[in-house]
């Protein structure tokens, strides 16, 4: 081997530039007209699809609003759970608005955006507009300021969006849970099972991460806990038989809804994410998911949204859970990926008990935050 | 997303050119713009803001050297700063007098402490010595059978007791079995917990009062956001953390929280998690870790990606056409199978340094892999292995059959005679290659 080069580097170096050349050359000439492109392929889709399953049945909301528990009384409100993020961007705020806001004021507010995990990009834009949008109404007033900006991160929400979790009107619906490794996806399932099956709903729980070790005993310990069938198969067997087997089993003894639990994977395998999409695929072939789940660690990082654009690829994500909200971290990549992605937040874990799961609001969290 | 700080480094002296020396302006701009990448790479604003400051007393007092543009050497300067962070070198456990060594692992739920246990296990067990896990998560569903069951994957055996409800009781009658079976170290899984949870806490402090570990290791997810810093401040000011094991390094997440783990906890990161496989833990290279959080491409993991996707035989071979110019389109079509199992090509861009001068992104090349792959599927074999003979009717045809316009074959052909003379002169290693237009060769790749 001549010094200084490595056989497989150079392999992928002229593959990349290889394709990289080809990509800049397409890229300069105009689209042409009756080659499909991506784009073209994607554009007819819709169409196709809804051709092809016009018995697709329609979403019905769940009847209780919420995920709430009977005696809302009792339990802390969600500002109070949030209140580690609260008292850090409220403190934080209301030195910022002491007096006539100036340079610092804005940094100060930016720096808090960023701490919340929004992002730079977004922190920026949103201090940006918060400026000019100030200037306009003449706002000096603290208190102001800061209905301001409540109001601009929620419009970051589409607030008219529907955050229930799908249900079919005819069988049971399928739940699949999805994430990157330790995001919280099986605790965030038993919550779900004890939400539903307080309401009267009976929960099949199919185990299909079969990967890591003891992944189907943990599920199974929150099946008993909630009163859930649980579905599974030996370590290592297919995801998808697994996924199968649950599917034939709700049918038959009519459960009333199917979650289905994966194991966690990192968005950057390829083959862990295609054996995904054939999980999917394989329930698809008898029913329609009605949800695809991704479960975000709130601590997580401005990696969330590249996690989010892969999962949404390979199993269509339907809806975003955000766990882990108990703690110091404000899950604000959350708020980057419904925005960027559309992906409705639905769901948000708040602690480690059963009841620790609620309905997301963007009212609520906002207000949560800067109050 | 391929807007690394080399390249907007480059930009802003390319407008100022011409500079023997670094005005305090451009100083300022370039501050701006390592801010703006320590931030997007997820370090804390805190340790940014107190690392800028840093940064920017070095450069005050810097020397400039001829020999490097002013970009390089204001990314020297910043990654001499990152590395007095994260450390010069790998930093291994340290060494105990008293048997067994004993090893706590804590940290968030979902961080990765029970697969890092076990992957530590391993290592440990591998230098010959005798390792016991003690399963003291009791809190988790299922996370002593988990902790049980990799025990038996890495044959180190585990110290368990089934529905006890104090960690404490079972670390410190785990420390006491060790020493009547003469284990050599004592590795203690933790549950995760919340850094604000004060009962729980106290209860690690707990469990470190009564085994006295010679290490206390913080387990932290490489995907960790801001809040990595209040995390560290938590723990460190509950127990005394020696180390930080960075885990699930293997996605592609930049990775900041390794730095304000480091800077505030003051301790080494000593080892990283990076893959799912109980062997995937490797000691932590700090310099590997600098260009990763910088942007500037990660060609020692982009080469060790490269070693497990591409058979070496294989690969010695290939290299050897590729120097004498025989790469053919069916070698290449070999190839891209093994170059697509390293991950999307996103990911695989963004650990070329300089891949940024592309102005393409990952995603444009992923989605144009189909056509070229069309493309050479619809070539006979004589074509693909002697492209010359690819002329008029026959680019028409492979055209036609793979859907596409005879300029893209044209193209496809043109560029793949461009990219085997280019390889040709790089491994040759005689003058400077040159590039085709529009490519800029990434610095350090070998040549």
């Amino acid at each position: 081997m001549p010094e200084g080069i490595i056989p497989e580097l150079l392999i992928v170096l002229a593959l990349v530039l290889l394709i990289a050349g080809v990509v800049v050359a397409t890229r300069r000439r105009p689209k042409r007209e009756g080659v499909a492109t991506k784009e073209d392929i994607e554009a007819v889709e819709p169409a196709v699809e809804t051709k092809a399953e016009p018995e697709r049945p329609t979403q019905e909301v769940i009847e209780t609003p919420s995920l709430v528990t009977a005696e809302p009384v009792a339990r802390p409100t969600l500002r109070e759970r949030l209140g580690k993020s609260r008292k850090f961007l409220g403190d934080r705020l209301a030195d910022a608005f002491r007096g006539a806001p100036d340079d610092a004021t804005w940094d100060d507010v930016e720096a808090a955006l960023i701490q919340a995990d929004i992002g730079i990009g977004a922190a920026t834009k949103i201090v940006e507009d918060l400026r000019s949008k100030a200037r306009e109404r003449k706002v000096t007033e603290a208190g102001e300021v800061r209905s301001l900006l409540g109001e601009q991160l929620v419009e970051l929400f589409d607030t008219d969006r529907d955050r229930a979790l799908g249900f079919a009107s005819d069988g049971p619906p399928v739940w699949l849970v999805v994430g990157v490794n330790g995001t919280g996806k099986t605790t965030t399932i038993g919550k779900l099972a004890r939400d539903l099956s307080e309401r009267g709903r009976s929960v099949a729980l199919a185990a299909a991460d079969t990967f890591r070790a003891a992944a189907d005993e943990q599920l199974g310990i929150w099946a008993e806990r909630t009163g859930s069938v649980l579905i599974k198969h030996q370590p290592g067997a297919d995801p998808g038989a697994v996924a199968y087997d649950a599917l034939q089993h709700v049918r038959a003894k009519g459960v009333d809804v199917l979650i289905v639990d994966t194991a966690g994977r990192l968005h950057t395998k390829t083959p862990l994410m295609d054996e995904l999409g054939k999980v999917r695929r394989v329930i698809e072939k008898e029913s329609p998911v009605q949800e695809s789940l991704l479960v975000i660690d709130a601590t997580a990082g401005q990696n969330g949204l590249v996690q989010a654009r892969e999962f949404a690829e390979a199993t269509g994500v339907t809806g975003i859970v955000l766990t882990k909200l108990d703690g110091t971290a404000k899950g604000g990549i959350a708020l980057a990926i419904e925005n960027e992605l559309g992906i409705p937040i639905k769901l948000i874990g708040v602690g480690e008990g059963l009841e620790d799961l609620e309905p997301f609001d963007p009212k609520t969290y906002v207000d949560a935050l800067l109050t | 997303m391929f807007d690394t700080l080399t390249g907007r480094l480059d930009d802003i002296f390319t407008r100022l050119r011409g500079r023997g020396r670094l005005s305090e302006k451009q100083v300022d701009e370039v501050l701006r713009e390592i801010r703006l990448a320590l931030l997007e790479a997820d370090v804390s604003l805190k340790v940014v803001k107190a690392f800028v400051k840093d940064v920017k007393e070095r450069a005050e007092g810097a020397e400039i050297h001829k020999s490097l543009t002013p970009a390089q050497q204001v990314i020297k300067l910043v990654s001499a700063a990152l590395i007095d962070v994260l450390g010069h070198e790998a930093v291994g456990l340290e060494h105990s007098s008293r048997l067994p060594r004993v090893l706590l692992i804590a940290g968030l739920q979902g961080s990765g402490k029970t697969t890092a246990a076990a992957k530590l296990a391993r290592l440990i067990k591998s230098d010959g010595r005798r390792p016991l896990l003690a399963a003291c998560d009791l809190r988790r569903p299922a996370a002593v059978r988990q902790l049980q069951l990799l025990g038996e994957q890495v044959e180190v055996p585990v110290y368990a007791e089934e529905g006890a409800p104090d960690p404490v009781a079972v670390a410190g009658n785990a420390l006491a079995h060790s020493r009547e079976e003469g284990f050599s170290d004592l590795i203690v899984d933790t549950a995760g917990r919340m850094h604000v949870d004060k009962e729980l806490m106290a209860e690690l402090g707990s469990v470190a009062q009564r085994v006295d570990p010679t290490e206390i290791l913080l387990v932290c997810d490489a995907m960790t956001g801001q809040d990595a810093v209040n995390v560290a401040e938590s723990f460190v000011a509950e127990v005394d953390v020696t180390g930080v094991i960075l885990t699930k390094l293997d996605g592609d997440a930049r990775g900041g929280a390794a730095l304000s783990m480091a800077y505030v906890t003051g301790r080494p990161i000593k080892f990283a998690g990076v893959g799912e496989k109980l062997a995937d833990l490797e000691p932590f290279h700090p310099d590997r870790m600098v260009s990763r959080i910088l942007g500037m491409g990660d060609v020692l993991t982009l080469i060790e990606k490269a070693e497990s996707v591409f058979d070496e035989s294989e690969a010695m071979a290939m290299e050897e056409k590729l120097r004498k110019a025989e790469f053919t389109f069916d070698d290449f079509l070999s190839q891209l199978k093994a170059l697509r199992k390293m991950g999307p090509m996103s990911q695989v861009l963004g650990m070329m340094p300089g891949m940024g001068k592309l102005s393409i992104g990952g995603d444009e090349v992923e989605a144009q892999l189909p056509r070229v792959e069309a493309i050479i599927h619809s070539m006979t074999s004589q074509e693909r292995n002697d492209p010359a003979i690819i002329k008029g009717s026959r680019r028409s045809r492979i055209a036609r059959g793979s859907g596409t316009s005879v300029q893209e074959v044209n193209k496809l052909v043109k560029q793949f005679d461009e990219v085997k003379k280019l390889m040709k002169m790089m491994s040759g290693g005689k003058g400077g290659p040159r590039l085709p237009k529009g490519f800029k060769l990434p610095p350090g790749v070998g040549i």
